[in-house]
């Protein structure tokens, strides 16, 4: 069911004839995903994912919607169109196709019990240059998104 | 019916296959933006389908790795619509139709 | 039954009520397992919304009287016997008035904002322990749980600006996204720091943590509950920050063009969230149900609920007694000031706590050092890093007012008058 709501929402964000409520749908979506975590007994990655992609990225979007006025925002296609379907169409039975037919070897684990110390310490452990490559990577873009927008010319002091 | 590893692998691809759709097809470049975070999110969701099901060693990999996925998805976000504030500052548009200054 | 009977009188554990109700269910009628499950959670649910309005009805009436007091002013006493019925009176009006609907907004967007609205306000109490072992559920991540859906909060309220179709509430809307997300990064650094301390992110887990240290997180993180407070008065949209809905501010920011039965939703939401924060300050810092053992003969949800309005009380008071900030203060105040002490106070806790296990102090020396450096530490931050920044320069400061005449009114200093005639 939960599926049904992301899968749904997802299509909504391809028919819908506006901008603001195909980042709606989008929103919907990335919570019906953090929903599908949950099921996964995935916790900490759930509740990430909520914090992150539905509170912050979303609120990205809407900047972007609003900095760009007269842009178009009837969510319009381009030319691409039936191309795109086609490709997106072969891509997705493929993936589908494969993971349904191999035979995959399924741990009898059942559900996780805490994940969110068990990442901590894998992050600090096993994935620590990872780890501080994204903070390195965090920051850079920081900055190049600043740079970037700044204002021309620089104030005659 | 017991939900099982094939159920999340065939959502993830037809997530993964609406993003792409969208990232293809979309005149808007928010519209671009919004189907490449829908591919993360399927990417996503198979990272953690797979570390819940299928044996291995280190079982929690699949979580750390969708945790990175998160962060610099986030990251790319931000630099992407810096981008997009920019090419309308210069183009007056974000039409991906007309932004086509490298066609032959 | 007679389980029932044996202990209905203690009043300590109100959970054994609904656990007799779901053994008799199982027991006596044969319901299978997911009839119990249903029950118990829908019970839970029943009996939060139904003290939620409850409080949120009485603060109505309190908070309008004891901030009439506060400004010299007697406050509502018409409706009732000294006012009481004020707050029906105004659910009453809110309820009857007519619903305008402009005509070019997107009507999906309009009338669901106020519902998304109020869901984070509610779901945040599902992570609360309200006594010994009385919460819906104990997340594994409680914690960040209610940081992520308050960021649900910032959604909620573009889509209440922008399907207004109203530029001065777009306008309002922005602002308060601007703020929302600003503070929300602070609210999790100074949870962080009490996530360090106690081990883990499961709300009954710090509870615990805190019972069994005899030792309140409010006096061993002093800089973190004020970045708390300070934010959540933020993210709930009050005083002295709530620039997005008062009086004198751009109409009335992202909920101008809502009457009616959405506007009583949104005020509603605010006083839920404002319960919802004070729970969370109570449980983390306040040491939630657990009062250094006065537990045993008090009801431990009684020591909750009166811990809660005592902090709710705080919101309101400053509500009474600051005035509002600007946005461009509310901005540089996060940035500049909050969030590096915020985050100083994290690298210390992290110190600490890891000097604590590592060195193998015991907990009656580490606890009581910790705590005096904590104090020391955020009194020094506070004043100094106000001072490096300027906030604390003269001509900033507040000044006191000058009695220039004895008629019970306070002037200040007049400049000189023209000679008159003139």
């Amino acid at each position: 069911m939960l599926a049904g709501l992301t899968v749904g929402a997802a299509l909504g964000v391809v028919i819908v004839r506006d901008l603001i409520r195909a980042l709606v749908l989008l929103i919907t979506s990335f919570l019906g995903v953090a929903g599908l975590y949950i099921t996964l007994s995935a916790d900490f990655v759930a509740v990430a994912q909520v914090l992150i992609y539905a509170g912050a990225i979303s609120i990205l979007l809407i900047f972007a919607i609003m900095l760009t006025p007269r842009a178009g925002r009837d969510n319009a296609e381009t030319f691409l169109q039936i191309p795109g379907l086609l490709l997106a169409g072969l891509v997705a039975f493929t993936i589908a196709f494969v993971s349904l037919e191999t035979d995959w070897s399924i741990a009898e684990r059942g559900g996780f019990e805490e994940t969110a110390s068990a990442i901590g310490e894998a992050l600090l452990d096993k994935y620590v240059l990872p780890f501080e490559m994204a903070s390195v990577l965090l920051l850079v873009a920081m900055l190049g998104a600043i740079v970037l927008v700044r204002p021309e010319g620089t104030p005659e002091e | 019916m017991s939900v099982e590893l094939e159920h999340y692998l065939v959502v993830g691809a037809l997530l993964f296959g609406i993003g792409l759709y969208l990232a293809l097809a979309k005149r808007n470049f928010v519209g671009v933006l919004m189907g490449v975070e829908l591919m993360f999110n399927a990417v996503n969701l198979t990272f953690v389908a797979f570390s819940r099901f299928v044996e291995s060693e280190q079982p929690l990999s699949g979580h750390v790795f969708v945790i990175f996925v998160i962060t610099v998805a986030a990251a790319e976000a931000a630099v992407a619509l810096a981008l997009a504030v920019l090419v309308y500052r210069n183009r007056e548009t974000i039409d991906m139709d007309r932004i086509n200054l490298l066609k032959w | 039954m007679s389980a029932f009977l044996a202990a209905w009188y203690d009043l300590r554990d109100l959970g054994h009520y609904v656990s007799s109700l779901l053994d008799w269910l199982q027991d006596d009628l044969g319901a299978p397992d997911w009839v119990t499950y249903v029950v118990s959670g829908l019970l839970g649910i029943l009996g939060i919304f139904l003290w939620l309005g409850i409080s949120a009805l009485a603060f109505i009436w309190i908070e309008r009287r004891v901030v009439g007091r506060m400004q010299a002013r007697i406050g509502p006493n018409r409706v009732g016997p000294r006012g009481l019925l004020q707050p029906f009176a105004d659910l009453l009006k809110l309820l009857m008035k007519e619903q305008i609907t402009s005509r070019n907004t997107d009507r999906p967007l309009f009338w669901l904002a106020p519902i998304v609205i109020f869901v984070p306000a509610m779901v945040g109490f599902a992570t609360i322990p309200f006594g010994q072992g009385m919460f819906l559920t104990d997340l594994n991540v409680g914690v960040l749980f209610f940081i992520a859906i308050g960021s649900i909060n910032a959604v909620a309220v573009f889509m209440a600006g922008w399907s207004s179709n109203n530029k001065f509430a777009l306008l309002g809307a922005m602002r308060a996204v601007a703020m929302l997300i600003s503070y929300e990064l602070i609210q999790v650094l100074a949870l962080l720091a009490v996530v360090v301390f106690a081990g883990s992110m499961q709300m009954g887990a710090v509870v615990a943590w805190q019972m069994d240290h005899e030792a309140w997180l409010l006096f061993l993180q002093p800089l973190a509950l004020v970045s708390f407070i300070i934010a959540a008065a933020v993210e709930i949209n009050r005083s002295p920050m709530d620039i997005s809905e008062a009086e004198s501010e751009i109409v009335a920011g992202y909920h101008t063009e809502y009457s009616g039965i959405k506007f009583a939703w949104f005020y509603t939401a605010e006083y839920f969230a404002g319960f919802a924060v004070s729970a969370i300050v109570v449980t983390l810092f306040l040491g939630g149900w657990t009062a250094w053992g006065l537990e045993e003969w008090v009801p431990g949800w009684l020591l909750f609920l009166s811990k809660l309005y005592l902090v709710f009380f705080l919101f309101i008071w400053t509500r009474g007694t600051l005035p509002r900030l600007r946005i461009d203060q509310l901005m540089a105040f996060a940035w500049k000031f909050l969030l590096p002490l915020a985050l100083l106070n994290v690298v210390v806790a992290g110190g600490e706590v890891l000097a604590w296990r590592e060195g193998d102090i015991s907990d009656s020396v580490a606890l009581p050092v910790i705590a005096a450096a904590n104090v020391a530490l955020a009194a020094i931050l506070i004043v100094g890093w106000g001072t490096f920044m300027g906030h604390l320069r003269p001509e900033r400061r507040a000044k006191r007012a000058v009695l220039t005449q004895e008629l019970g009114a306070v002037y200040y200093s007049q400049p000189e008058r023209p000679a008159e005639g003139t």
